[in-house]
């Protein structure tokens, strides 16, 4: 399996440990990831309250790189994922705007590059079952919430990904390493995104309500795949309230026995390593 | 002369605002409602009203967190959300004075750090909000946690080819 690979910047910075991850567990999957070429950013919340036009061209630039590697293109954020999903939708809907933002970025823009997930690539095109083989020591205790957010689902008909009110390949990704997913309400339910800087006590009161849910849910974790989500539900929690969160794909490092895990969960605000030792599955 | 809404419809591009019949579900499940001076449906009734400075004047337009929740369980498909995108663009090309000064603030900011680097860099971002609002000590602690993780990087990768990532800012830009 070959993806282009598109990180964005968050991967880079403060979602370090879900970029490593993603990699690492690539690797040893054999899924073969190539960065695309001097890519740029996606243009995220900023461009789209702003300039519609924008927010379409930040995208396409990147997604006519894709095209000139020829593989469909692989976007572990969240974010990331749904301005590409958001541009492709409107470029394919509207042929005077494709004219336009092709003369904007003096390169044809030809459409035809598949954005992918990779929750979708790892439950889908990996496979549950060559995942579950692939596990040496089982997530056994664990007891996570799957916390999807908004931006892999919605608009549906943009995204076109799974269920928007109820996706559960987050949960089965879990479950086949062997941790017991929890049911609840709140997976598809908003962390407050960029607000989290301009509006902080928003964005805390939201978190603070995922980590009550989750904790009523009988979870012990939480679960995501968006460092958006990450860095909201990481830092904007309230002492009393936090619940460790990890990437999906570091519980995959983890329990595939993959090295490189140990040296992620220093990187986070909530410390998980109380809970992975309780466990003992450090 | 083409009323406010209709030039909200036509750079929507969507189903009609007039399709709304009010049943409440978007502002039912929106997660800033009580954030929000007007709901969502409250502002679907308000440009169909022709009430146009209340809306681009209004902190709700800003304070909008785009989850798409509303879209999703709209039973007529109004594209709630890229409606308050277009009053979003309106509100800043006709200048009205921002409700949510920091919002723009974090927008402006965001946007200019792609255009210098082709990527956000987050020290970066954050310098020139602080610089615009005057929020020097807010989130210091948790900057500073993060900087020490090695999570925050003064010297993150740029884009090579700044100059496509310019050209793309000038040949959108609105002045």
């Amino acid at each position: 399996m070959r993806y282009s690979y598109y990180p964005g910047c968050s991967l880079h910075s403060t979602g370090k440990e879900y970029g490593l991850s993603v990699e690492v567990v690539c690797q040893a999957l054999g899924i073969e990831l190539k960065e695309l070429f001097d890519w740029s950013c996606c243009g995220a919340t900023s461009a789209h309250s702003t300039n519609f036009k924008l927010s379409v061209a930040l995208p396409a630039r990147n997604l006519v790189k894709a095209e000139q590697q020829g593989l469909d293109v692989m976007i572990p954020c969240a974010a990331c994922f749904n301005r590409f999903k958001s541009a492709q939708y409107h470029l394919a809907a509207d042929p005077d705007l494709q004219k336009e933002i092709s003369e904007t970025l003096a390169t044809p823009y030809r459409g035809g590059v598949a954005v992918r997930s990779p929750i979708d690539i790892f439950h889908r095109d990996f496979g549950l079952e060559n995942l579950a083989a692939r596990v040496s020591r089982k997530l056994e205790g664990l007891k996570p919430v799957s916390y999807y957010g908004c931006l892999w689902l919605r608009p549906a008909e943009v995204c076109n990904f799974e269920d928007p009110e109820n996706p559960v390949m987050l949960d089965e990704i879990v479950d086949s390493l062997g941790a017991e997913s929890r049911k609840w309400s709140f997976k598809t339910d908003c962390c407050g995104g960029s607000l989290t800087i301009s509006r902080t006590e928003l964005v805390e009161n939201m978190v603070g309500r995922l980590m009550r849910m989750a904790r009523e849910a009988g979870a012990n974790c939480i679960v995501t795949a968006c460092p958006l989500c990450m860095a909201n539900l990481d830092m904007r929690a309230r002492p009393e309230e936090e619940l460790p969160v990890f990437y999906f794909t570091e519980l995959m490092a983890l329990a595939m026995g993959l090295e490189e895990a140990k040296g992620w969960f220093k990187l986070h605000c909530i410390d998980p390593r109380p809970l992975l030792n309780s466990l003992d599955l450090l | 002369m083409k009323s406010f809404l209709d030039e909200v419809n036509r750079r929507v591009n969507g189903v009609l605002l007039q399709n709304c019949f009010h049943c409440y579900k978007c502002s039912s499940g929106c997660p800033m409602a009580d954030a929000m001076e007007y709901n969502s449906n409250q502002m679907i009734r308000m440009a169909q009203l022709g009430q146009k400075e209340k809306l681009l004047k209004s902190s709700a337009i800003w304070l909008c967190v785009s989850c798409e929740t509303c879209v999703t369980r709209c039973p007529n498909n109004v594209d709630i959300p890229r409606m308050i995108d277009v009053f979003r663009e309106m509100a800043l090309e006709e200048g009205y004075p921002p409700a949510e000064k920091g919002v723009i603030a974090f927008h402006e900011s965001f946007l200019n750090t792609v255009k210098l680097n082709g990527r956000i860099n987050e020290p970066i971002m954050i310098a020139s909000y602080k610089l615009k609002t005057g929020s020097y000590f807010q989130d210091l602690v948790v900057g500073l946690k993060m900087l020490l993780k090695g999570k925050l990087s003064l010297f993150s990768p740029r884009t090579r080819n700044r100059t496509s990532v310019r050209r793309i800012f000038r040949r959108t830009s609105r002045s």
